[in-house]
């Protein structure tokens, strides 16, 4: 039994790779996307748009599955060079960019939720844009995004088992093994580690929620 | 001399025309109300002389010296805007206080952001910020609200936000301070607050530009009255001549309807 733990806290190891790897890329790429979409070459902002439309409409499995698989299989049948990823890095990309993508709907509906007076009352007081941004706009535009957030960190909790589609050993696909040799207690252990990890996230947003509850 | 001249300002979105020939002057440490049914374009002209709207025809000239002329692209360059605008407050109708910072912080904060520009900010910054400071507070008790400098918007009611807001105003100097429906806002009980720190700034000879319903208020407070239909000004002239003897018919049926109430 500790053996069988032990190997399942290794494979949990790979979705808190796949968990902060996403993280630490789709926040910023999202940030990245936001602007595009809003942006004034109505070309790139259409395009973009159309790109989140996809990516936020098609199941992440299906994207892991096409980022790992197309790259070679263009290779193989059109000689067409792209690099291909690994199992790993296959899952990241697809998942950093269909995550920067939901972010970026997020940062979207926060910056539209600011009223236009408070950009105004930035301006009649004679500051700069970037003033404006950060002095002004950006705490509230934070306090605004963290609750959606939350919810959709969590949920990634949850995704990054997908990234057994391309056989990357995560917690589920490690517990699957045993459940095939006759052995059905690792799988429902699992949930425990996905119930502990979203706890503790649970906490940390409620923690942020309550820091940010001195304005409204 | 007259502090403010205002000529020929005309303002379109798209097809309508929103301002139409608007010419006026005001002297230093005047008053002047601005009156009209909703729609009629007062705030499009306050938010013209403020740079939130580029007027398509007409000059606008701060002490003598054209700060804006539709015709003179040079004059609107964003970097000198900025500073331009230094020239003009504006209060609000809903107030627009920043929500995450105390009463005295939004009264300071543009002040502080604005002093890093000096050339003796490094040396002296202590000091600065703390004559910031300290003016921020005066300011704030002029406002009647020392004791609320730590309060958060949300805090406040309706009549003390926009009594911080006319605090985070003045804290600039401006030359002209702008008032867009101020009270329009609030709740009756709480009209009656900030049109006695508006009365008291008219008394202490603020130069100032009153956009209001209260037509007693524009009276008595006002040295000069406009009053504006449809996107041009009917009358205009001193603010007791123009309410209670008004001589355009539009004007005298205005009138009459806040008469009857
Ligand atoms: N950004 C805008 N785009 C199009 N029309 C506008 C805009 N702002 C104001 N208007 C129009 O201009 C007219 C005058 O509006 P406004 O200046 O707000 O009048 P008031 O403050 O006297 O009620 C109204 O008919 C209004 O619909
Ligand atoms: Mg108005």
């Amino acid at each position: 039994m500790d053996v069988i733990f032990a190997r399942l806290c290794e494979a949990f190891v790979i979705n808190c790779e796949l968990f902060f790897v996403t993280l630490l890329f789709a926040i910023p790429l999202g940030l990245v996307i936001c602007f595009g979409a809003r942006s004034k070459f109505k070309p790139l902002a259409w395009l973009i748009k159309t790109f989140v439309w996809v990516i936020r409409g098609t199941p992440l499995m299906l994207q892991v599955i096409i980022f790992f698989f197309v790259p070679g299989l263009l290779k193989v049948n059109y000689g067409i060079n792209i690099p291909t990823f690994g199992r790993f890095s296959g899952a990241a990309v697809a998942f950093v960019i269909n995550y920067a993508c939901y972010f970026s709907e997020i940062y979207r509906g926060g910056i539209d939720s600011i009223p236009k007076g408070q950009y105004e009352a930035g301006e009649v007081l004679g500051m700069t844009k970037s003033q404006i941004f950060f002095k002004v706009t950006l705490m509230q535009l934070i306090k605004r995004i963290i609750p959606p957030m939350g919810n959709e960190i969590i949920t990634l909790v949850k995704d990054t088992s997908l990234a057994r589609i391309i056989s990357n050993k995560e917690i589920i696909m490690m517990a699957n093994e045993y459940t095939s040799k006759g052995l059905i207690w690792p799988l429902f252990s699992t949930g425990l580690f996905f119930l502990v990890f979203v706890g503790a996230l649970t906490l940390l947003f409620g923690y942020i929620e309550r820091k940010m509850d001195y304005f409204r | 001399m007259a502090i403010l001249e205002v000529h020929n300002i005309e303002k379109h979105f798209g097809p309508t025309r929103v301002l139409e020939d608007i010419s006026f002057e005001l002297k230093r440490g005047q008053a002047l109300a601005i009156i009209g049914s909703s729609g009629s374009g007062k705030t499009t002209l306050l938010r013209c002389l403020n740079f939130l709207e580029t007027p398509n025809k007409g000059t606008i000239s701060v002490e003598g010296k054209v700060i804006f002329d539709a015709a003179d692209p040079s004059t609107q360059k964003e970097s000198e805007v900025r500073k331009k605008r230094l020239h003009f407050g504006m209060v609000f109708q809903s107030f627009n206080l920043f929500p995450q910072y105390t009463a005295l912080e939004n009264v300071t904060l543009a002040s502080k952001l604005l002093a890093k520009e000096r050339e003796d900010y490094k040396q002296n910054k202590n000091r600065i910020l703390m004559e910031i400071e300290a003016e921020g507070k005066a300011l704030l008790d002029r406002m009647g609200l020392a004791d609320r400098a730590d309060h958060y918007p949300h805090q406040l009611s309706g009549g003390q936000q926009q009594r911080v807001a006319i605090a985070r105003a003045l804290a600039l100097h401006p030359d002209i301070l702008c008032f867009d429906e101020p009270t329009s806002a609030l709740d009756p009980e709480l009209t009656g607050e900030v049109l006695k720190v508006i009365r008291s700034l008219a008394d202490q000879k603020t130069t100032m530009i009153i956009v209001t319903h209260e037509m007693a208020f524009a009276r008595d407070v006002a040295d000069q009255v406009i009053f504006m239909d449809g996107g041009v000004i009917v009358e205009q002239g001193p603010a007791q001549q123009v309410i209670d003897h008004p001589v355009q018919e539009r004007t005298k049926q205005f009138l009459s309807r806040y008469a009857e109430n």
